[in-house]
């Protein structure tokens, strides 16, 4: 008798707990998360394509004999940098790994920017068609870029306030789901200050 | 016996829990956006034809040659190719305007996706084409940027605009054509009929459920005859607001008047309450499906709504 009625006590806790388990979010959840991870892989696939486009970039300028080598050593060594970073599916739930990743794809993007500007002093590279068809295709990756974080900035932040609202953050805490890291300006400070402008100088 | 109380009860306060939550969700989600939306940001235009000119910069003739060009092109190969002119995009960058208004817009069929977007912000002097994933094989950025070096520029130099948007809309659709994207559905009746875009499943659940009770509720209030035309009424009004066409509201009222009919007079003779549910339900079958078929007169272009814009395309100024 006491038997049975254990078995009718597992039964009711097991089906309140699907009840609660489908009306607390957890399908939401598990709906988000493959929704941030498929953004976070698209996301990936966008910075691959910018490194692969590097060493033809660079073999393109290496043509240019008087190009200037510190600026063509700053792009190689921060490709390197940034492909030699391990990304996995876990790095999404880490924010420290998630952060240095991010850093290293900035110091590439910003040494390829630094890159076509100072392409610019060189008229012969300006006129190499090759180097014009890989700056269209640089161009048109790092708006690929954009639009791809974007998107899962989007979708983590989703995730993340059914992550941190009520009553899907007791979900949360007891599969231990915490909010999802994000992109960030990397030099926030720098850009909300004010250009400063001054003709004099030169 | 107390026990499957215990359970039921829990199921409603598990309902009324589930409906609180979504709308918590619901807020939250929408909250960003509304903010977002209130940026100082330009408005994406009204997708009104396959060419907008915000900047007068087409005469009528060549607007409509451009469009009449398109549009035959989109009955032809699917593909939606729409030009966008805008005077300035400030306080955005050429490619950050075309993509809002690319995901704004969708253009592209259903499912295959295949839009495109060629902005011309005249003022900055500035032209872009923006592709969907789906043409970014047809159209790589290289091509896209060809197209626009050797169709564009030279004659928007020249202030040939329409030369030159005629020029890039004959070289794109010829790198579409190239592409083997499956070819248009020969009825114009499933676009009209997403267009429309009411949820299916709570329009079944509407006439499988709330005519058929509606009517009893009616008819036991007001009397059958009343009851039956009251309901009708309801059912030829919602079937007027929602394909905002008065003959289609008009056959729905009928028919939910004969159904109301019907199912009063099965609540009265106390029959089988499933035969008078089937009943309600065909009646409000057969005057939607009369909606979805006489909602096709529209005839204008309209977004197919799957065109994904993923960043693809190129810029070039003049």
């Amino acid at each position: 008798m006491k038997f049975r009625f254990s078995g009718l006590l597992n039964l009711t806790v097991a089906a309140v707990l699907a009840v609660l388990l489908t009306g607390c979010g957890y399908n939401d959840f598990q709906r988000l998360d493959e929704q941030t991870k498929s953004a976070w892989s698209e996301v990936l696939n966008q910075y691959q394509r910018r490194a692969d486009l590097v060493p033809n970039i660079v073999a393109t300028v290496k043509g240019e004999a008087a190009f200037e080598q510190d600026t063509l050593t700053k792009v190689i060594e921060a490709r390197a940098k940034a492909t030699s970073i391990q990304v996995t599916p876990e790095t999404l739930n880490n924010p420290e790994a998630f952060s240095k990743f991010q850093a290293a794809q900035s110091q590439l993007g910003s040494a390829l920017s630094r890159l076509m500007v100072v392409s610019e002093r060189y008229p012969d590279l300006k006129a190499n068609q090759g180097f014009r068809d890989l700056r269209v295709q640089l161009e048109g990756t790092e708006n690929r870029i954009t639009v791809a974080r974007n998107r899962y900035i989007q979708t983590v932040q989703e995730y993340n306030v059914l992550t941190r609202s009520f009553p899907n953050n007791l979900t949360a805490m007891m599969f231990s789901y915490n909010v999802k890291p994000n992109f960030s300006v990397q030099n926030e400070a720098q850009i909300s200050a004010p250009p400063v402008v001054d003709f004099n100088k030169k | 016996m107390l026990f499957s109380d215990f359970l039921m009860r829990r199921w409603v306060q598990l309902a009324v829990l589930l409906r609180l939550h979504m709308l918590v969700i619901a807020g939250a989600t929408l909250l960003p956006f509304a903010v977002w939306a209130q940026g100082s940001v330009q408005t994406v235009p009204q997708l009104t034809g396959h060419v907008i000119d915000n900047t007068a910069t087409l005469n009528d003739a060549q607007r409509q040659a451009l469009e009449a060009k398109l549009t035959n092109f989109e009955q032809a190969k699917g593909a939606q190719i729409v030009v966008l002119m805008v005077p300035n995009t400030a306080p955005e960058d050429i490619a950050a305007y075309a993509q809002r208004v690319g995901d704004s817009w969708k253009i592209g069929r259903q499912n295959i996706g295949d839009g495109l977007l060629l902005v011309v912000v005249k003022n900055d002097r500035k032209v872009r084409i923006e592709t969907t994933k789906a043409l970014e094989g047809a159209i790589p950025d290289l091509a896209a940027r060809q197209i626009i070096d050797s169709a564009i520029t030279p004659r928007f130099k020249l202030g040939d605009f329409a030369g030159g948007l005629d020029a890039a809309a004959d070289q794109i659709m010829a790198r579409i054509s190239g592409e083997n994207l499956p070819a248009p559905e020969r009825s114009t009746s499933k676009r009209s009929n997403k267009s429309h875009g009411f949820d299916w499943t709570q329009m079944a659940v509407f006439l499988f459920f709330a005519v058929p009770i509606g009517a009893r509720l009616l008819s036991g209030v007001l009397g059958r005859k009343l009851g039956a035309l009251t309901t009708g009424g309801v059912v030829g009004g919602l079937a007027w607001l929602f394909t905002s066409s008065v003959l289609i509201g008009i056959i729905a009222l009928v028919a939910g008047l004969v159904f109301a009919l019907f199912a009063s007079l099965g609540s009265l003779g106390r029959r089988g309450g499933t035969s008078v549910l089937g009943a309600g339900g065909l009646g409000g079958l057969g005057g939607w499906s009369g909606g979805r078929g006489g909602g096709s007169g529209g005839g204008g272009f309209s977004s197919g709504g799957g065109g994904n814009f993923g960043g693809g395309g190129a810029s070039g100024d003049w």
